[in-house]
């Protein structure tokens, strides 16, 4: 069943190749049920869905947070601990759509100093982002992002990273790098009431213990000593 | 139209730390006072609650308590030539909205700035020389003593329910505190927050160094308390979610639990929420100040509220905007020197090393927001020689938690991989077996550091965005390596198993990441009219009924959080206020 991906991409190939009413077309979601390496006993659950990331999206983000965060004894991986659902929320949400960013003009570029200053909001920056991603694998690799081999995928994230990717069209490429690597790991840290973190993954693999009431008694009790207790969500206490 | 509403005897613009002192002190006084909020109200049962105040991403990563920067920000750059363009989200620092204020999310450091402070460019002309101070540092006495404040900061300390060790209670040392603060005349109202593992192999590497290790002082109630106010506080509980956070145990000292509650009590107290300050109103013929024009943000409704008094209780950056706007003295103008509003902009410089200890156990999660232990033997000790350094001020060194959530605060050692198994691995190895070694180190004003008002861009009542015009300079680059020296000293003698050694800044400052929430200037207090904005009162030189209280009187900024003296100055205002102002206005020096 892993080949949810692969009748996507297929899908994806033809859909782009042909109508654009066939995009709109709702996928069986039923691929997340694989096996996956890590997951404790309960499997999860069927894909929620997509509120904002469009086809061509969703294949480049599960492919990257599944490259960031791969499954092994410390964690599934990043699609089965829902980051890319948590981004999809996020984009499709308040933060997404720009709020609380000051939108107003005039638009210069300005000193790495001052922060971000392009005109988009997150979601239209991811919009955009992707699509010169994609052009850019496309143009080094010979395929879309998702579709190139992993030692390529490192290779293109690395270089995204340090700031070697040119996009065609002008867009910064390390700030789209940046804002996607702050939500991959929010996605994986947040409190799952935001999409991620599913079954509380990314807390167990390190130890937070998530929302614990009162540890004044566990200052001296745990000194020096590991702190080990199921972590507790918002969902939990509510 | 705007609708004019009753006079008053004072208004205050903002409810956090300064507008909710005044407001209790004034109305308790006899005084009609109206305070006007930008912000709605919150309440710790109903907002800082379990579980929901308990969102990382909700409050840390997306500013839930903050000024909202879609609606009004400020225009930054590191220079007068460069230009200056909108922060268009926060980051380095984060004002906070609402009633409260930035008080809500504070982590609750609180202290005593001494005559180091206050009478900074006699002692280091005195000591070292004229021609030690820079010619474009454009430091100066604040024209305030320590003993003058000592009664306030004791008021504030025992009403926001400090926890710490003194140090010196009326010239006498005492162990375990800090030996480099000015004399107190009491203890600290609760005893010192139970200490962590990271604080305690501080302070015993750094006693061994020689240097001086205390426990933080810190609004955090170490256990329940009732302040002279009559106010109760729960006991600390360390969840591990301080700062930027509410405190759903009353444990941290804000203004939501202890003085505006009483204020709000008052009948003659009135609390206007929603309500946007738009412009302080003049009579510049009478030279005096006659209320404010408000627009209330839920309607649009424009209003003009006359008062005998104006207190500008704001947000230390939005003080300083709000008096341009307003078009209140001279702005200052960095060519010439002349004029004084907006003058001397300051804020903090840190470094900090990361140490990494194989099978240790530093539970990051369980601490109060002052659980470390600092050393100010690099700060407010004067005997620390600086003509070795050749830069003025100081920094004080801390190790130990605060709010070290997992999104914002995941410790490898430098060269691991930003993501895949290596990263994962590294993460999960660390988290937990990982501390930090901060330092916190001052800012002197300079020439070239200043507010204005910025010539394009707009907030949402059309009025100029403030600019702000930053830079550290070659003093702080000098103090800055002196203090990464320091640090990674201390750290090797601890023995890591790894290190990430601490680094001098040495780019320009940056508006991402998060800082500090210590901006300071920009109507600065001083002896004379000459080189000040403000007395020594807070209180406009040239409108004798506008007070201007927070961050943005000091004249430069010290190494030290800025709060316990901001909570002093609003006490001592007042008391000035109540006891002498109101029986004859007029000047007050």
């Amino acid at each position: 069943m892993k080949n949810r991906r692969f009748d996507r991409r297929t899908f994806l190939k033809s859909a782009i190749a042909g109508s654009a009413t066939a995009a709109s077309v709702t996928l069986p979601q039923t691929g997340q049920t694989q096996q996956k390496p890590a997951a404790p006993a309960a499997s999860p659950p069927a894909s929620p869905g997509y509120a904002y990331l469009n086809l061509e999206e969703q294949a480049f983000i599960e492919t990257l947070v599944d490259h960031m965060v791969p499954a092994d004894e410390l964690s599934p991986k990043g699609t089965d601990i829902g980051i890319n659902i948590y981004i999809d929320r996020a984009l499709a949400g308040g933060w997404g759509k720009g709020e609380r960013l000051y939108m107003q003009g005039p638009w210069k570029q300005g000193a790495p100093s001052q922060g971000y200053q392009l005109p988009l909001t997150p979601a239209e920056l991811y919009r955009a982002g992707i699509k010169a991603a994609n052009a850019y694998c496309v143009k080094t690799y010979g395929n879309t992002f998702d579709r190139i081999p992993e030692n390529q995928r490192q290779e293109f994230l690395l270089a995204l990273q340090a700031g070697k990717v040119s996009f065609e069209g002008g867009l910064p490429s390390r700030i789209f790098f940046t804002t996607v690597y702050q939500n991959v790991m929010e996605g994986m840290f947040s409190d799952p009431i935001h999409g991620g973190n599913r079954n509380k993954a990314g807390w167990k693999m390190i130890g937070f213990p998530g929302i614990v009431a009162v540890h004044a008694q566990n200052v001296d009790k745990f000194k020096d000593r590991k702190y080990t207790a199921d972590p507790i969500s918002i969902a939990d206490m509510s | 139209m705007a609708t004019k509403l009753k006079e008053v005897d004072a208004v205050i613009v903002g409810l956090g730390w300064t507008g909710g002192i005044l407001s209790k002190e004034l109305t308790q006084a006899g005084l009609k006072v109206v305070a006007l909020e930008r912000g709605g109200m919150k309440t710790a049962a109903n907002d800082y609650s379990l579980p929901n105040i308990r969102d990382e991403l909700r409050y840390v990563h997306r500013h839930d308590l903050m000024q909202n920067t879609a609606r009004d920000t400020l225009t930054v750059r590191n220079n007068p030539k460069q230009e200056a363009l909108p922060m268009r989200r926060l980051g380095s620092f984060l004002p906070g909205e609402g009633v409260g204020g930035a008080a809500i999310h504070w982590s609750g450091g609180t202290w005593r700035w001494t005559d180091m402070e206050f009478r900074i460019r006699t002692l280091y002309e005195e000591r070292y020389g004229k021609s030690f101070i820079p010619e474009d540092m454009t430091i100066q006495d604040w024209g305030i003593t320590y003993a003058e404040l000592e009664p306030y900061y004791d008021k504030f300390e025992y009403m926001a329910g400090v926890s710490g060790k003194a140090g010196n209670i009326r010239g006498k040392i005492q162990a375990g505190g800090n030996p480099f603060e000015a004399p107190r005349a009491r203890e600290y109202p609760l005893p010192p927050l139970k200490s962590v593992l990271s604080a305690e192999m501080f302070n015993g590497a750094v006693r061994k160094l020689g240097y001086h290790p205390f426990p933080r002082p810190n609004a955090n109630a170490s256990r329940a308390y009732t302040n002279p106010d009559g106010v109760t506080f729960g006991a600390c509980q360390y969840c591990g979610f301080c700062q930027r956070f509410g405190c759903e145990a009353n444990a941290k000292g804000s203004p939501h639990l202890t003085v505006i509650p009483i204020a709000l009590r008052s009948p003659d107290f009135e609390l206007r929420t929603h309500s946007w300050v738009t412009k302080v109103l003049k009579d510049a013929g009478a030279k005096r100040v006659t209320g404010v024009a408000y627009t209330n943000v839920m309607t649009g409704e424009e209003f003009e509220q006359p008062a005998s008094m104006v207190l500008l209780c704001a947000y230390a950056i939005n003080n300083v905007h709000l008096v341009l706007l307003s078009g209140l003295g001279e702005p200052y103008d960095p060519a010439s020197q002349k004029g004084i509003i907006g003058k001397n902009y300051a804020y903090q410089n840190g470094v900090n090393a990361r140490l990494f200890f194989e099978g240790r156990h530093f539970n990051p999660f369980i601490a109060a927001g002052g659980s470390s232990d600092l050393i100010d033997d690099f700060n407010a000790n004067w005997d620390f020689d600086r003509g070795p350094v050749a830069a003025l001020g100081g920094y004080n060194i801390s190790a130990g938690f605060n709010t070290a959530l997992p999104i914002g605060y995941r410790p490898v050692p430098s060269g691991t991989p930003a993501w895949g198994r290596e990263w994962k691995a590294a993460t999960a190895k660390w988290y937990q077996t990982a501390m930090n070694i901060n330092s916190s180190g001052s800012v002197m004003s300079n020439r070239y550091n200043y507010y204005d008002l910025d010539p394009t861009y707009r907030n949402a009542f059309g009025q100029p965005l403030m600019r702000m015009t930053f830079d550290y300079k070659a003093n702080e680059h000098k103090m800055g390596q002196h203090a990464a020296d320091t640090v990674n000293a201390i750290a090797k003698s601890m023995n890591p198993t790894r290190l990430n050694r601490a680094t001098a800044r040495t780019q320009p400052w940056t508006v991402v990441p998060y800082q500090s929430t210590h901006n300071t200037g920009g109507t600065i207090m001083g002896p004379s009219p000459s080189n000040s904005a403000v007395n020594k009162y807070l209180q406009s030189w040239e409108y004798e009924n506008l007070f201007v209280v927070g961050a943005n009187v000091f004249p430069h900024n010290a190494a030290y959080q800025p709060t316990g003296l901001v909570g002093a100055l609003a006490y001592w205002t007042a008391d000035a206020i109540t006891k002498r102002y109101v029986k004859k206005p007029g000047m007050l020096v």
